[in-house]
């Protein structure tokens, strides 16, 4: 059984239908990427999963449990972490606190959760600045804060939004080869949203292709790239003619790969 | 000597000064540190909800008021002490306390609405119990003063004395709660929900459950301030249980101090009796005698802190002094 | 339940009452909604403008409604400085800091009133205090009536100033669209400033005009503070028609409340409606629907 399932979703807000009838799943222990143009549905697919939103058709399940209408801190009982599009540290406190606060979910004393927090600071490069507060970090940083702290949660499924949006291409590439890492050493499964076409290659597993809020393609990255409907709705029609040859698809099939 | 040595060598010596003050101090000295050590304690308890739940209440004089009316009122009717008394006092006013928290967070009235809202149900108790003749109305209600030389504790009764320790003690206590609350989960859960609530709901916070916890403890800790003050009092008015005024000074040690942190509502209501109070006796001392003067320096006190010091007197004072501000 | 003229003079009289609430309500409702302060000092502001009247008919002679034309003028000038100097600098800070900013005004304004008046309640006695109108069975008072009067004229110079006049309608702007204001070059600062004026002038009239109707206290401020606010969530924030029809709410209910339950009850019932009102539709009369 996939470890999300997302059957036939669709939210709609006064007359806008942000999500219609979406239906992919997500295997355990993999990282599954959610694509497509601005104002596709992605966030709002996210927040959906997330508990923000509760669907009005549909069916979310984690582990063939329902979450669709659970409110967010019980989805996050549930086993999700999530971050956001616009980074919310809790700026006056201090990174390790910050990830404290994460791990408390999952812990039972202070101590257990500084442990955990450590560890979880650690694994994404963030111990040096475990004691500075957070408003005085990078971008970049900040956004490994978000990912710790989700981390520190313990959750099964991960909730990544656009997290290498404005990142330099050294940033994008350090970012993946930590959450490469997260991945695999946390056993975490990853659902991601993105517009950096060079993270997606470098990450996913799964694509999943968001268009007017329906998707109109799955599956493998290499098989993604090819298909016709998935060019037609980034490049427009034009671009399909171009896209056959063969530079455009060499250009996005090697996206550097750390 | 170290920064440690200094810091254990100063609060020692506050505390002995504390604890000797009513042997070594006149009746005048200890009814003004008896009531500074009121206004901490109460301001201590209302920094829970503003500090920790960011609410600003400005009808505290609620809790005040009810909980010193129904231990005064289960004492006067039914010959029920004090001890007793208050667990109706903190039960009462946990349930106001839940009723306004309920409005501010299921409800969603929040900002001047909620403010207002406070005032306005201090302002209906205050109207409410004047009519309450079994109460004592707007005649007010006695307390049987019985002997003061020998201290009764069971009925609460003593010399000036018995009562500063005792708000000492509630004082003392109410730190001492604070500390420990803030450095467990509750603490980390409070101020994550102050920086970014809805990052906080996505990290497992069940934020209404904690909101409500705040204001209810906030609640509950200014009751035993109204049963404290009943007592001490001897005679309860409406008009002075529940005033907008008897809220505003709650409201100034913490906001002078230093919102949300835990010294700050202590080291303001200091301030404000030591300025207050310390211009009304120098004033007098001059043969000069102006009503209101108290107040005007409160307020002169809180414009100032307000331009120059949104942060409190107590996060500068505790740098200079050594200490690092623990704030929430 | 009472005759009918009784009913009818307390509904009359309530309107009447009304319509200075509506002034005073009026100016909280223009700073609010324009420069989003909650004026913490409204009452405190009209409280000194009562005095003003009183020390003004006592010591120069002048007849309130002469004093309400100096005092608006008066007021208006304060506003202007306290805004330009000092509130303008708060604008950035968070909703609670301008709350206790105007709070320590509100303390400061009622003590200082406190030591320079003495606690004991002063009050205009004009010549025809005690007259009234009689118009068949009603019977209505003569200074009401002439503070009504005062009341709506000034209603009426600030409603054409804000919908006629090239400032006002500057100001308007700044209420819907304070960055917008800005980037198209706006002197923001100087619109707040303006708008505080007028409020603070509002305000003085009110006073002027109230102070014929009941007797001054120093700590009245609180009580009227509380009242506008009532008035204006009532009528619907920002609203200023809102600010009006809640005010003349407020007079007939207030008025009704202490004919036909007691002269006390006349302030829980606005309590009472104020907390109904955030309850059931925060978002008053006029306001619009923010759900």
């Amino acid at each position: 059984m996939p470890l999300l399932e997302v059957e036939d979703v669709s939210k709609a807000f006064r007359g806008l239908r942000a999500v219609e009838g979406v239906t992919f799943g997500v295997e355990g222990h993999t990282i599954t990427a959610l694509i497509g143009p601005n104002g596709a549905g992605k966030t709002t697919l996210f927040n959906l999963i997330a508990g923000a939103y509760r669907p009005d058709r549909g069916q979310i399940r984690l582990r063939g449990k329902a979450i669709s209408g659970l409110a967010p801190h019980r989805v996050c009982a549930a086993g999700i972490g999530r971050t956001f599009q616009l980074v919310k540290p809790f700026a006056g406190m201090s990174v390790l606190d910050n990830a404290i606060v994460g791990a408390l979910a999952g812990e039972r004393t202070i101590a257990g959760a500084r442990t955990r927090a450590l560890a979880v600071l650690e694994r994404l490069g963030l111990s040096a600045k475990a004691h500075l507060a957070a408003s005085r970090l990078t971008l970049a940083d900040r956004r490994r804060l978000e990912v710790a702290r989700a981390l520190a949660t313990r959750p099964s499924l991960l909730l990544l939004d656009e997290m290498m949006a404005g990142l330099r291409p050294t940033e994008i590439d350090e970012l993946v080869g930590v959450l490469r890492n997260v991945q695999r050493e946390e056993a975490v499964t990853i659902l991601l949203t993105e517009h950096v076409m060079r993270a997606v290659m470098a990450l996913a597993d799964q694509i999943v292709v968001l268009h007017h809020g329906q998707v109109i393609a799955r599956g493998e990255p290499a098989a993604i790239v090819r298909d016709p409907a998935v060019l037609e709705c980034y490049l427009g029609e034009d671009a399909i003619e171009e896209s056959t040859k063969d530079e455009t698809k060499d250009e996005i099939m090697t996206a550097p790969v750390t | 000597m170290s920064a440690g040595r200094r810091r254990l060598a100063l609060s020692g010596a506050v505390a002995i000064a504390l604890l000797i003050l009513p042997l070594v101090g006149n009746n005048y000295l200890v009814s003004v540190a008896t009531l500074a050590l009121f206004l901490a304690y109460a301001g201590q308890a209302w920094n829970v909800m503003m500090g920790f739940a960011g609410q600003l209440s400005l009808g505290h004089s609620l809790y005040v008021g009810l909980g010193a009316y129904a231990s005064a009122g289960l004492f006067v009717h039914f010959g029920i002490g004090p001890w007793a008394g208050v667990w109706l006092a903190v039960a009462i006013c946990s349930l106001a306390g839940a009723f306004i928290g309920f409005l501010a967070f299921r409800l969603r009235i929040a900002g001047v609405q909620l403010s207002l809202l406070t005032i306005a149900f201090a302002e209906l108790a205050r109207i409410g119990f004047d009519h309450l003749d079994w109460l004592g109305g707007p005649g007010g209600l006695f307390l049987p003063v019985s002997e003061r030389s020998h201290v009764d504790l069971l009925a609460f009764r003593g010399p000036p004395g018995t009562y500063y320790y005792a708000i000492l003690l509630l004082t003392a206590g109410a730190l001492a709660l604070c500390a420990f609350l803030l450095r467990r989960r509750p603490g980390y859960y409070w101020r994550a929900i102050r920086e970014d609530e809805v990052a906080a709901q996505a990290l497992g916070i069940d934020t209404f459950r904690w909101k409500m916890f705040a204001v209810v403890l906030s609640s509950a800790m200014t009751a035993v301030a109204g049963v404290f003050f009943a007592f001490y009092n001897n005679s309860l008015f409406p008009e002075q249980s529940f005033s907008f005024g008897r809220s505003i000074e709650i409201m100034l040690g913490p906001v002078i101090g230093g919102l949300g942190t835990l010294f700050g509502p202590i080291i303001g209501a200091v301030a404000l009796v030591l300025l207050g109070d310390g211009t009304t006796e120098l004033l007098a001392k001059t043969g000069v005698d102006l009503p209101g003067i108290r107040q005007a320096v409160h307020g002169v006190l809180l414009l100032l802190v307000t331009i120059y010091m949104p942060n409190g007197l107590w996060p500068p004072l505790a740098r200079v002094l050594g200490f690092e501000p623990r704030r929430l | 339940m009472p005759a009918l003229p009784y009913v009818a003079n307390a509904v009359i009289s309530g309107i009447l009452t009304g319509t200075v609430y509506g002034l005073m309500a009026l100016g909280l409702s223009a700073i609010f909604g324009v420069i989003r302060l909650v004026n913490f000092a409204h009452g405190e502001l009209m409280t000194l403008a009562m005095y003003a009247a009183a020390a003004a008919f006592q010591g120069l002679a002048l007849d309130p409604f002469v004093t309400m034309i100096l005092a608006a003028v008066a007021f208006g000038a304060l506003g202007y400085v306290l805004q330009r100097g000092f509130i303008n600098r708060f604008i950035g800070r968070t909703e609670h800091a301008q709350m206790l900013l105007m709070i320590a005004f509100a303390i400061i304004i009622g003590n200082v009133l406190l030591l320079g008046f003495g606690p004991d309640a002063r009050n205009v006695p004009t010549s025809y205090q005690l007259d009234s109108f009689e118009l068949g069975p009603l019977l209505i008072d003569k200074v009401r009536a002439y503070a009504a009067l005062a009341a709506v004229v000034a209603t009426a110079l600030l409603a054409a100033f804000f919908r006629l006049t090239l400032t006002g309608k500057a100001i308007r702007a700044c209420a819907d669209n304070p960055v917008g204001a800005r980037v198209a070059g706006l002197p923001v600062g100087h619109l707040y400033a303006v708008t505080f004026a007028l409020g603070a002038g509002s305000v003085a009239v009110a006073g002027c005009a109230m102070v014929q109707l009941i007797d001054v206290t120093p700590g009245l401020g609180p009580a009227y503070t509380l009242l506008a606010f009532v008035i204006v969530i009532v009528g619907g924030l920002g609203s200023m028609v809102g600010a009006l029809l809640g005010g003349l709410v407020i007079g007939v209910s207030e008025a009704l409340a202490g004919l036909l339950i007691a002269p006390s009850a006349k302030s829980m019932v606005s309590f009472g409606l104020l907390v109904l009102l955030l309850l059931v539709r925060p978002q008053g009369l006029m306001g619009a629907s923010r759900r």
